[in-house]
């Protein structure tokens, strides 16, 4: 067993895991949240990919991880200032508390990218254009319908929505749109088996496992249409129907089609509360904004600050299971460090 | 006749500099063309004569612009020219009167004080000699400033210098050395002969206690001569051709010629009149918000008078057109710009000739047409119902939804029979082509969204996109009224066609560069926002306005260097906290909208929300089309 006080800032999956592990390695944690409950953004989620089990039992994992004495969770929490000297870490949060610690782990996450900024596809202007977040929402709730109650006939998934795209200042992949698109398209044929789902992708970026078996799945199984050009625009006719522009770029030519519903494929982006702590802090960000890890290959857990680590998605998009072995090895960094401080 | 061979240098280069003026004047106005070669004849023997006088009394010799944006700087270009104007203006006199004869040679006037060094003893003379020393003294404190601006430019107020090449540092020291040298000179030969007013003699008599003047004035006044020589015959290959260059400029414009689409004596008489005085440096937000300074106007000025490939630096700037407001020498640079990047496709169309002394034509190689057209793909236009109204929402309005749909709503609520263009998506307009330089494909587009608003038969065409506007003005052939939308809803309120609730919101308004400095719509946009809400000033107000970083004339810069232009624009904008960040282009409202956490709207969202829709509303039906289920539009 090792000693040492530990702040974790951010509990979303990364988080509580990082928090779980060291508490039962002996730290006393402190585990920070701005929301008013644990948890992060697999709360909204229905079902996860690529097994589409129920996102119930990830959380309840992670909610047994955190049920430890040495884990003290606050929630509705955001850091004010944080100092450094002497080996310890000062942090004090906009509530007025003070807490000193040996270890500072990060894990401040992702924020879905605001798909308002890409007004040309018309989220909060048109009716029925929704984001994959809202979807998984509707799905929680049992229910696929559009704003006038009606069921959806004809709906579009748009790929790439914030994310590959040098407009919205994003040029890197969100890496797990591709496959939530597969998910989510399937699902939506399980609810509403008449209706027909068209993907709109730039490329299929299956590179998880078990993502191009589901791929695959989806074609033949669910007969999910895929059509590879980058949407251009949406507009509406008179009776609110939506309709799409987009290159067909295998048949190489322009396509417009007319929808009920359209799903918006939102990227992650570094999250607002991790650009604050990068200010707060001085720590090093990349050209994509999320925090740049000290090594690429053998250091993704390592900051440009001593005794302050990273943990999941701040860094880079990443699905649940990189999520908790990043967060794992976070925790070894962690302690490894503790032993070292010890000696 | 009074002589001594030091005066040698100066004679020399003043001749020099005056054949020169000659011959390259004849140069420049035999490459006019014919119509600006009347202008000039008539402008010569006008009224834009006197006005030119005027001119460069205010503006080449008391600098009075550079005076209002920077009054130090001003006060440095003024001590200088204006200094220098008197010196040499009440040098000739005092040679006229005080000299052995009338109608001297120049150099008698420069050398007055070595040719009669006994001069201003005593009453009227001594009075002159007071001036005289006066008007150095002047020019001495300019001096002193260009040195300490050369060295530190913040003391004069200005962010950064302009770089310099090393003909230019020869040049710039004989230019430094004139008037120290001949202060020492006057000074020393006062010295010896107990001469002088308050500066050469007192400088002098203290010098003379120590130093054997009468010997050492000597070689001062061949360091006089010599500068002053150095300079005169340098002075067309550096950046100081602009003293003379600059007359010219103000009389060719006073004549009325203006830049135009190719290279030519305007745009060249433009390149050498630029000073590098840099203040379009501290102008430029590529400069002060994304730190890029290599591609500011006088960068790319002193790149064409060097022969240096431009294409670079031309493509490389947002063309806001923050720069042209603040040229003390008002050179056209956005049009000397569109220059350099239309060379980009046809080769540079001047070349310098003997060591730069000349600068001369090439031969006319522009590309002859191919006959491919690049838009051959696009649809055949239909004849469309014939309306009143034409509204055109623009390639980027149809990107931003939110706008064309509260200009729907407007123009509903107006009444008047009007049609949506573009609803289905139409051409672009032309301009992000024309601003890369590419004229010919342009023009297609141009063509085919001609025939589109002929067939229409309005004769009002609003559009929502100031790109659009611009070039529908400018680059189109309509004998329509073409109206941005801010100006057609003011025309709204004005004829009492539509009504709106007062929203008490406190809003700021961004001024688009191409609606306001490109078009010059200033008071419009703000007399509709006034009337719907409560408008806040921003401290970058109408020609002062900032340029949003979206801007389609870049097509350089990165992303990255974008972003920090419109983060660091939107601060400036909403630094005292408005509740929303209007403007009235859809290019700006999408990178505002994600530059800031203050909302952002089109101006056109704002009224959207404050019309009231009147009670006999027809149904809008009309605008719309069915469309089949994919349809393959092309």
């Amino acid at each position: 067993m090792i000693t040492g006080n530990v702040v974790v800032v951010g509990g979303g999956v990364a988080g509580m895991e990082v928090a779980g592990q060291l508490a039962r390695s002996g730290c006393m944690v402190s585990l920070i949240e701005k929301e008013s409950s644990a948890g992060g953004h697999i709360k909204e989620w229905h079902h996860l990919f690529p097994d589409r089990r129920n996102s119930m039992e990830v959380t309840d994992y992670l909610a047994r991880q955190i049920n430890h004495d040495n884990i003290t969770l606050l929630t509705g929490t955001t850091i004010a200032r944080m100092g450094y000297g002497k080996k310890v870490f000062t942090v004090d949060t906009e509530n007025g508390k003070s807490i000193s610690a040996d270890a500072v782990v990060v894990a401040t996450g992702f924020d879905l990218f605001r798909s308002e900024r890409k007004e040309e596809y018309g989220y909060g202007i048109y009716d029925n254009v929704i984001t994959s977040a809202d979807l998984e929402v509707m799905f929680r709730n049992g229910e696929i319908k559009l704003t006038d109650g009606r069921r959806p006939e004809k709906i579009g998934i748009v790929h790439c929505v914030g994310s590959r795209d040098e407009k919205v200042g994003n040029i890197y992949c969100s890496k797990l749109c591709c496959i939530t698109a597969v998910k989510q398209a399937m699902e939506l044929k399980e609810h509403l088996s008449d209706a027909r789902v068209y993907c709109f992708y730039m490329d299929m970026r299956m590179g998880g496992a078990l993502y191009e078996e589901t791929y695959r799945e989806s074609q033949e199984k669910y007969g999910i249409n895929f059509i590879r050009g980058k949407v251009s625009e949406v507009g509406e006719t008179i009776d609110h129907k939506l309709i799409i522009k987009v290159e067909d770029t295998l048949v190489g030519r322009p396509l417009r089609m007319e929808l009920d519903m359209i799903v918006l494929m939102a990227g992650m982006e570094m999250s607002k509360g991790g650009e604050q702590m990068a200010q707060i802090f001085g720590l090093k960000t990349g050209e994509n904004r999320f925090f740049a890890a000290a090594d690429h290959h053998y250091g993704s857990n390592e900051s440009n600050v001593e005794a302050l680590f990273f943990a999941g998605s701040c860094t880079a998009p990443m699905n649940i299971t990189e999520t908790i072995s990043h967060a794992r090895a976070a925790a070894a960094e962690v302690i490894c460090y503790l032993r070292k401080a010890e000696r | 006749m009074q002589f001594d061979p030091f005066v040698i240098p100066f004679n020399i280069g003043l001749y020099f500099i005056l054949i020169y003026a000659v011959v390259r004047s004849i140069i420049w106005f035999r490459d006019l063309s014919r119509p600006d070669k009347l202008r000039l004849q008539r402008g010569f023997f006008g009224k834009a004569f006197g006005q030119s006088l005027k001119e460069i009394f205010l503006e080449s010799l008391i600098h009075r612009k550079i005076l209002r944006t920077n009054p130090r700087l001003g006060y440095m270009h003024m001590s200088l020219a204006f200094g220098w104007f008197l010196l040499i203006l009440f040098g000739t006199i005092e040679a006229d009167i005080f000299g052995e004869k009338h109608l001297n040679p120049p150099y008698k006037a420069i050398f007055f004080k070595f040719f009669n060094p006994g001069h201003g003893i005593g009453g009227f003379e001594a009075g002159y000699a007071f001036l005289m020393d006066l008007i150095l003294l002047f020019i001495l404190s300019g001096l002193f400033l260009a040195v300490i601006k050369r060295f530190t430019p913040k003391v004069v107020g200005m962010k950064k210098s302009t770089k310099l090449k090393s003909l230019d540092r020869v040049a710039l020291t004989s230019l430094w050395l004139i008037f120290p040298s001949r202060l020492i000179a006057e000074s020393l030969t006062s010295g010896e002969y107990g001469s002088g007013s308050f500066l050469t003699g007192t400088l002098g008599s203290w010098l003379a206690s120590f130093l054997p003047a009468g010997e050492l004035a000597y070689p001062f006044w061949w360091l006089y001569s010599l500068s002053l020589g150095t300079f005169f015959i340098l002075l067309p290959v550096t950046r100081y051709l602009h003293i003379p260059a600059e007359l010219f400029l103000i009389f060719m414009r006073n004549s009325g010629i203006r830049t135009g689409d190719k290279a030519g004596s305007y745009s060249e008489i433009q390149a050498h009149s630029c000073s590098s005085c840099g203040i379009c440096i501290d102008q430029c937000q590529m400069n002060f918000s994304a730190g890029i300074n290599n591609m500011q106007p006088a960068y790319l000025i002193t790149a064409i008078r060097n022969n240096e490939d431009t294409s670079e630096i031309a493509l490389n700037c947002l063309m806001c057109g923050r720069c042209d407001q603040k040229c003390p020498v008002g050179i056209e640079i956005s049009a000397v710009r569109m220059i350099q990047r239309r060379e980009v496709y046809t080769g540079p169309e001047f070349r310098n000739v003997w060591k730069g002394y000349f600068r001369l034509r090439n031969g006319d190689h522009t590309p002859k047409p191919n006959g491919h057209h690049v838009y051959d793909y696009l649809p055949e236009t239909a004849g469309s119902e014939k309306t009143d109204i034409l509204y055109f929402a623009g390639c980027m309005t149809h990107l931003t939804p939110a706008i064309s749909r509260s200009m729907v709503k407007i123009l509903d609520a107006s009444g008047l029979k009007w049609s949506f263009l573009d609803k289905d998506g139409g051409a672009c307009c032309g301009r992000p082509l024309m601003l890369a330089g590419n004229d010919k494909e342009a023009r297609e587009l141009i063509n085919h969204t001609s025939e589109m608003i002929w067939k229409s038969g309005a004769h009002t065409l609003v559009t929502s996109c100031p790109i659009c506007y611009k070039v529908f003005r400018e680059s189109y052939y309509l004998d329509i009224e073409v109206l941005h939308h801010t100006q057609f809803i003011k025309n709204l309120i004005d004829e009492d066609l539509v009504r709106m609730n007062f929203l008490h919101k406190r809003v700021a308004y961004h001024t688009p560069c191409e609606l306001g400095r490109g078009t010059l719509v200033y008071s419009e946009p703000k007399d509709v926002i006034r009337h719907v809400a409560i408008l806040e000033e921003t401290g970058y107000e109408d020609e002062n306005s900032l340029c949003c970083g979206g801007s389609l004339g870049n097509i350089k810069i990165s992303s990255r260097d974008r972003q920090k232009i419109a983060v660091d624009a939107a601060a400036r904008l909403t630094s005292r906290n408005p509740e929303i960040l209007i403007t009235s282009c859809p290019l700006c409202k999408k990178t505002f909208s994600a530059a800031t956490s203050t909302k952002v709207a089109d101006i056109s969202e704002i009224v959207a929300e404050a019309v009231i829709i009147p009670k006999t509303e027809k149904p809008p039906l009309k605008h719309s089309l069915p469309v089949a289920e994919a349809v393959n539009i092309f």
